[in-house]
């Protein structure tokens, strides 16, 4: 799909806040069309900001975006009939009902047609599982339900790109699963996603490709496989043996080889094939509970990239 | 990346861009279902009940007041007048001071402002539809206190011929039509306020703040007319004429001091609606 015109387009796109924070430095970002974007990083690197900017919410301090090839700004508002969007949370009227909160945004987008709204309202209750809670004022719903009304303001319309802020956030299992195959679902039918969020595994199961932001840059982008592949993966041994594992595994070539109770590891690269390290384990009378290569998750790639500590960044 | 090739999400039919009158539709209706806004239209139409009552009590003592009120157990239409005067100076301002305070702060304080741009709203069309309704608001506000009034003086005071302050006698049909015209003028009155207070709605995220600074303005606006040393800025202030209504009650109608009060009106309105565009057009939404 090369030529054709990005969802998401940023060139050097920066923001500091007034009182001198810089929270998003220079990023470059590139989503195609028809691609599950994950836009992952730790809090306050800058997602949010990010979002806000490509919605034309506040405007950059350097760079620029596009939408669809048409650039972003504050009074242009063009291409975001064609974006659905959930920012930091939902938010609602508290004294109107479930459905009049929807009738509302829907009265704001002046593409909207009036004739189909109603029509337009119920369908987006239905695809969150609010139909029944619809006449139901929005102080009255409970943080998984407010969730749910947010996303369906954000389906109102058939959208070619929606802007997902930790959209699962309050969820049940079962909505988080709901919500999952209705992203999966929409994509299929070529929406573009772009999905901010911090459950890596929800990431692992629908987005085709990823972004990592640590301090306001970006850290690494690419396909999900691909950022895993830049991790190596591990030779474990579960083994009542340890010392003795270890030793065979080091005499095998294994590299970092680390010992934790029953569990031994190293580095699994090409030289090492690990049929003839079992069989050297076993022919040194090594007690083998378990072997086998352990691939390295999306989380360890997450942590790898932006570090172990957990204090947020200045 | 196969999906891409499913759709040509560009070439989707679309609505056609309607005239935008849908959100101010769902302004107005949001507006006068909201309970806090209907709390003060009636804590407004109690206002002249209880002084038709209070005016109904004391005559039967022997006592009268003077202006307007004395009028009241005369001719239940001067209810009406004797009503506006009592709520312009504070009461009709303080909803109005909370109406427009909270137009754009109260939406960015819910984080409600986010979701209508990106809706997407528009920043010039929904700051045209909040300064809209607040004029639709001055009018009712006005009216309801009006309509009290009316309804109050005509079930506890006699009716007939109208003395106007000049002096000449008309029916109670021409006095009607004037009672029409002062509501609309008082309306207008109010104006310059929304104007101001939609401005400093633009300035905050916090509703309260807007609200104080709107309905306190009209209070410092009071005390700097009664400060003889400031003669040089009261024509400058938007209630400097407000009580140029009662001009109308004269025969011929004394028109000059009215029009100074729609020119000032006038002037609140362009300079701190300009600045409301200019605000809010330009500002950061973060909340
Ligand atoms: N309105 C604001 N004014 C000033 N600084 C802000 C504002 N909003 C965010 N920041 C700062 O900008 C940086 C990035 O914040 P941002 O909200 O974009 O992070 P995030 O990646 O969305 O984090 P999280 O995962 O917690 O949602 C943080 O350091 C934050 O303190
Ligand atoms: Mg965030």
């Amino acid at each position: 799909m090369t030529g054709e015109t990005p969802a998401i387009a940023t060139s050097g796109l920066s923001k500091r806040y007034r009182g001198g924070q810089l929270a998003v430095d220079g990023l470059d970002l590139r989503v195609p069309q028809g691609s599950v974007f994950g836009f992952l990083g730790p809090n306050g690197s800058g997602k949010t900001t990010t979002i806000r900017m490509l919605l034309g919410l506040i405007s950059p301090s350097a760079g620029g975006s596009e939408l669809f090839g048409e650039p972003v700004d504050a009074g242009h508002v063009g291409t975001l009939t064609r974006v659905g969007a959930l920012i930091e949370g939902p938010a609602h009227y508290p004294y109107l009902s479930g459905r009049a909160n929807l009738a509302r945004y829907d009265a704001a987008d002046r593409t909207a047609d009036p004739r189909t709204r109603a029509a337009r309202i119920e369908h987006a209750l239905e695809q969150v599982g609010l139909s029944n809670a619809a006449e139901k004022k929005a102080k009255a719903y409970s943080l998984g339900m407010k969730q749910r009304l947010g996303l369906a303001c954000a389906l109102l319309q058939p959208r070619d790109l929606l802007i997902l802020d930790e959209p699962t956030n309050g969820l049940d299992p079962q909505g988080m699963r709901e919500i999952r195959g209705l992203i999966t679902s929409l994509a299929s039918q070529g929406t573009t996603i772009f999905l901010s969020s911090h459950l890596l595994d929800e990431i692992e199961q629908v987005c085709t490709d990823v972004a990592i932001m640590s301090r306001g840059r970006l850290v690494s982008e690419g396909t999900v496989a691909g950022l895993r592949e830049g991790l190596k993966a591990r030779l474990v041994v579960t083994t009542p043996d340890p010392a003795e594992a270890a030793t065979v595994l080091k005499e095998q070539g294994g590299q970092d080889v680390r010992a934790e109770g029953r569990r031994v590891d190293c580095d699994a690269h090409e030289d090492l094939a690990p049929d003839a390290v079992c069989a050297a384990l076993v022919g040194a009378g090594v007690r083998v509970l378990s072997f086998g290569v352990e691939r390295p998750s999306l989380e360890d790639a997450f942590v790898a990239l932006t570090g172990e500590g957990f204090d947020v960044a200045e | 990346m196969s999906q891409s090739s499913v759709a040509l999400p560009a070439l989707r039919p679309r609505a056609r861009r309607t005239l935008g009158g849908s959100l101010l539709v769902n302004e107005l209706v949001t507006m006068f279902r909201r309970n806090r806004n209907l709390a003060l239209l009636a804590a407004l139409a109690l206002i002249p009940v209880a002084l038709g009552v209070a005016i109904k009590l004391s005559t039967h003592r022997g006592r009268n007041g003077g202006g307007f009120i004395a009028e009241v157990s005369n001719n239940g239409l001067f209810l009406v007048f004797a009503a506006l005067s009592l709520t312009l100076p504070i009461f009709l301002p303080m909803a109005l001071g909370v109406v427009s305070g909270d137009a754009i702060s109260g939406e960015a304080a819910q984080g409600t402002l986010r979701y209508l741009l990106v809706a997407p709203a528009g920043r010039v069309r929904l700051l045209a539809v909040k300064g809209f309704s607040l004029v639709v608001f001055s009018l009712v506000s006005t009216a309801v206190v009006s309509a009290a009034a009316l309804l109050t003086g005509l079930a506890l005071f006699p009716g007939g011929q109208v003395t106007l302050l000049s002096g000449d006698s008309i029916g109670m049909g021409a006095a009607l039509v004037k009672a029409v015209w002062i509501t609309l003028l008082v309306a207008a009155s109010l104006l310059g306020l929304a104007a101001l207070g939609l401005f400093v709605s633009t300035l905050t995220d916090t509703p309260i703040a807007a609200m104080a600074v709107a309905t306190g303005l009209t209070i410092a606006a009071g005390i700097m007319q009664a400060i003889p040393q400031l003669s040089a800025i009261q024509p400058w202030l938007y209630t400097y004429q407000w009580s140029s209504y009662a001009d109308l009650l004269r025969d011929p109608v004394y028109l000059s001091n009215i029009e100074h009060n729609l020119l000032i009106q006038l002037g609140y309105v362009v300079v701190f609606a300009s600045a409301a565009w200019a605000r809010l057009t330009t500002r950061d939404v973060t909340s």
